[in-house]
């Protein structure tokens, strides 16, 4: 087995490799709650590659055949109702840990220096899963599929002078159509789940490079022992390995009593108007979008007013286009002298818990009809205007609330 | 083009308002209970005598059907299927699409995935809700459901309904001149049917009869889901032993730090 292992180390750095990433990377001992987001990530991701190949092997892309293979699925093939589920509730549940993986970032402080690099090839994770999900939305060709995707690609149509042409160039047709569900279903099973794949590769080169940061937002290789090992680091393998797969039983419970008990979660996962065929003579009455896009949505329709020059839905595209473009700027945006929230004073914490209120609202809200009053006083369109002004001045007015608020001292070795 | 679309969903939108219809109707609460094997093979059969003369169930099988109700393939042969040679056919209807074009102006939809789209509610109440209207071209109505093409498939056993309206009064004020001004507006509203003449089911036997449809229909949905939730109780037991495991393993392992 050594003899095995010496030929292989001589042709492959595998002992190089399990040292550096796993055996002796060390992690800060100080990981809470927030820190197992990562890792489920990665076990969602895994988990959409491998329903999603045998999805692939009974899925039709074609407009006449889509709909019903996914009910084939559903029916005829063994377990394939269950595959289906893993695949549509996995693709929420994606978003739900990597929301939660990006507020961990934002609480502890885990994309500043020096750590902006692993930000930033992050938000591009985050910017290609919106991608890859969209598209395959898409696939199952129900009407809300249909409609959905008619909405969002004529938003490009908003562009000035190329706008038609560039969206008639995405569609491959006048409307969505047989062309558009081929390419989507190109996209989403190979183009994009590559590129996913290379950059989480990438996020964790990168992050395994400056090291994890930690609750207390200071750096553990400040403080070394005689061997140069981190005082506050301990080994990811064994020690989070373990923890790691608590954490993943804990994860797979929660999911697995959706998938068995509420695979549709009253339509928030699955949505009714899905189950109907795509019907181009059928509007859905309210065209919705799956949840993890409505606060987007909301930012896209709130805009009514024209101004400088500049019609009112363009600048909701461009709206809406920042509002996800804004995460790469966050490194620079905070000029705190701390990381983590727990030594920060009031400002930032108010601020970021404005910006969960918006964020949280504008996804409701993006589940509504805009002149529907489904808040108080005044139509949702209003509310979704108040709460787009709270999302932006949150990272606009960050240079300088950061600079303002008062910090606590941090401590020099990581806290329990 | 774009124009066209535009023109196209906007023409469409007064008939969306009716196809979504009666969304201020009350829907009534229906007891499912896919565990109930009589109900479902009740509703079974009155799926295959009334409904799928018109309306196809086509992405169920026959087999599928008769093996996750218990009845054997000669009995679904026997009672079950009118329309198709083997079991191992889809249901669809006996009706053809240009046939159904012809006689109702529409093609009547799908049922497979009815409740999984409209909702179980939806379909009891609608399945209950015709009326006799002597405006509309096929001499029926449905108040879940105006100006459907349908007309009343059951009615020999439920018999005719009409629908009895009372008259509601809006008072709303408003101010012009400085002055109160009150203005009283009279809306018909619908307040319950009445059966003008009885069919050979008492209401009871109806409602009963259209609550084991509902049911197989729920079934017809999504037949996985007459095994989902105990695979998922399994499955929970099983995540639930493993993590006791796990947990102490981590304990083991996490003695040493700090």
């Amino acid at each position: 087995m050594e003899k095995l292992l010496a030929w292989i180390d001589d042709r492959f750095p595998l002992t190089k490799v399990w040292e550096e990433h796993l055996a002796k990377y060390y992690a800060p001992k100080n990981f809470n709650f927030w820190y197992y987001f990562g890792i489920l990530s990665t076990v969602v991701l895994v988990l959409q590659i491998v329903t999603g190949i045998f999805l692939t092997m009974h899925y039709k892309p074609d407009t006449a055949l889509a709909f019903a293979s996914v009910e084939y699925i559903m029916r005829d093939v063994p377990w394939g109702w269950l595959i289906r589920y893993l695949h549509s509730t996995g693709a929420s549940f994606f978003f739900i840990v990597v929301y939660l993986h990006m507020y961990r970032a934002m609480l502890y402080g885990s994309h500043r220096k020096p750590r902006e690099l692993v930000w930033l090839i992050g938000v591009v994770i985050f910017v290609a899963l919106m991608a890859e999900s969209f598209m395959g939305y898409l696939l199952p060709w129900g009407n809300m599929s249909y409609w959905g995707a008619q909405v969002i690609i004529s938003l490009f149509d908003a562009i000035p002078y190329v706008g038609p042409v560039l969206s008639e160039w995405v569609r491959g047709d006048f409307v969505i159509a047989d062309a558009t569900l081929n390419r989507f279903f190109a996209f989403h099973v190979i183009a994009i789940p590559l590129v996913l794949v290379i950059l989480v590769f990438v996020h964790i080169v990168a992050l395994h490079k400056v090291g994890s940061n930690n609750p207390d937002g200071i750096e553990i290789k400040k403080k070394k022992d005689a061997n140069g090992i981190p005082l506050d680091g301990i080994p990811f393998h064994p020690y989070y390995t373990v923890k790691d797969i608590v954490g993943v039983i804990v994860f797979l419970m929660v999911f697995a009593a959706v998938v068995f008990f509420a695979p549709e979660l009253g339509g928030w996962f699955l949505e009714h108007d899905n189950f109907v065929p795509a019907n181009i003579l059928q509007t859905p009455p309210e065209i919705v979008p799956l949840w993890y896009f409505t606060p987007y949505y909301s930012i896209l329709r709130a805009n009514t007013v024209n101004f400088l020059l500049i019609d009112a839905k363009v600048w909701g595209v461009i709206f809406m286009a920042l509002s996800i473009m804004v995460f790469f700027f966050l490194p620079w945006l905070d000029r705190s002298p701390v990381k983590s929230i727990r030594y920060r004073g009031w400002i930032y914490k108010t601020a970021l818990a404005f910006f969960v209120v918006a964020f949280v609202i504008l996804g409701y809200l993006g589940t509504k009809s805009p002149q529907a009053i489904d808040l108080m006083l005044f139509p949702n369109v209003y509310w979704a205007q108040i709460f787009t002004i709270v999302y932006f001045a949150f990272f606009a007015l960050m240079p300088w609330y950061t600079k303002l608020d008062k910090t606590k001292p941090v401590p020099e070795r990581v806290t329990k | 083009m774009k124009n066209a679309i535009l023109i196209l969903m906007f023409a469409t939108l007064p008939g969306l308002s009716l196809a979504s219809g009666g969304e201020h109707v009350k829907l009534d609460a229906v007891k499912i209970d896919l565990s109930d094997k009589a109900s479902l093979q009740r509703g079974a059969r009155t799926f295959v005598n009334y409904c799928l003369s018109c309306h196809s169930a086509s992405y169920m099988r026959y087999n599928r059907m008769g093996e996750d109700l218990g009845i054997s393939d000669e009995l679904v042969k026997e009672n079950l299927m009118f329309t198709a040679d083997k079991t191992g056919e889809l249901m669809k209807a006996a009706m053809t699409t240009e046939d159904a074009k012809k006689w109702f102006g529409t093609a009547p939809p799908d049922l497979s995935l009815i409740a999984r789209s409209r909702g179980p509610e939806w379909f009891y109440t609608y399945m209950r809700s015709f009326y006799r209207d002597q405006k509309s071209s096929t001499g029926w109505n449905n108040t879940v459901f105006p100006s459907v093409a349908m007309p009343h498939v059951l009615h020999d056993l439920q018999g005719l309904q009409r629908a009895v309206y009372r008259t509601e009064k809006h008072e709303s004020v408003s101010v012009k001149d400085g002055k109160k001004v009150k203005k009283v507006t009279e809306e018909k509203v619908f307040d319950r049917f009445e059966i003008e003449k009885p069919g050979s089911m008492t209401m009871k036997e109806y409602d009963e009869s259209m609550r084991d449809l509902t049911n197989f229909m729920v079934y017809v949905g999504e037949p996985a889901k007459l095994v989902r939730y105990r695979i998922g109780v399994a499955v929970l037991v099983f995540l639930a032993i493993f993590f006791v495991v796990a947990y102490l393993l981590k304990k083991e392992y996490w003695k040493d730090v700090h």
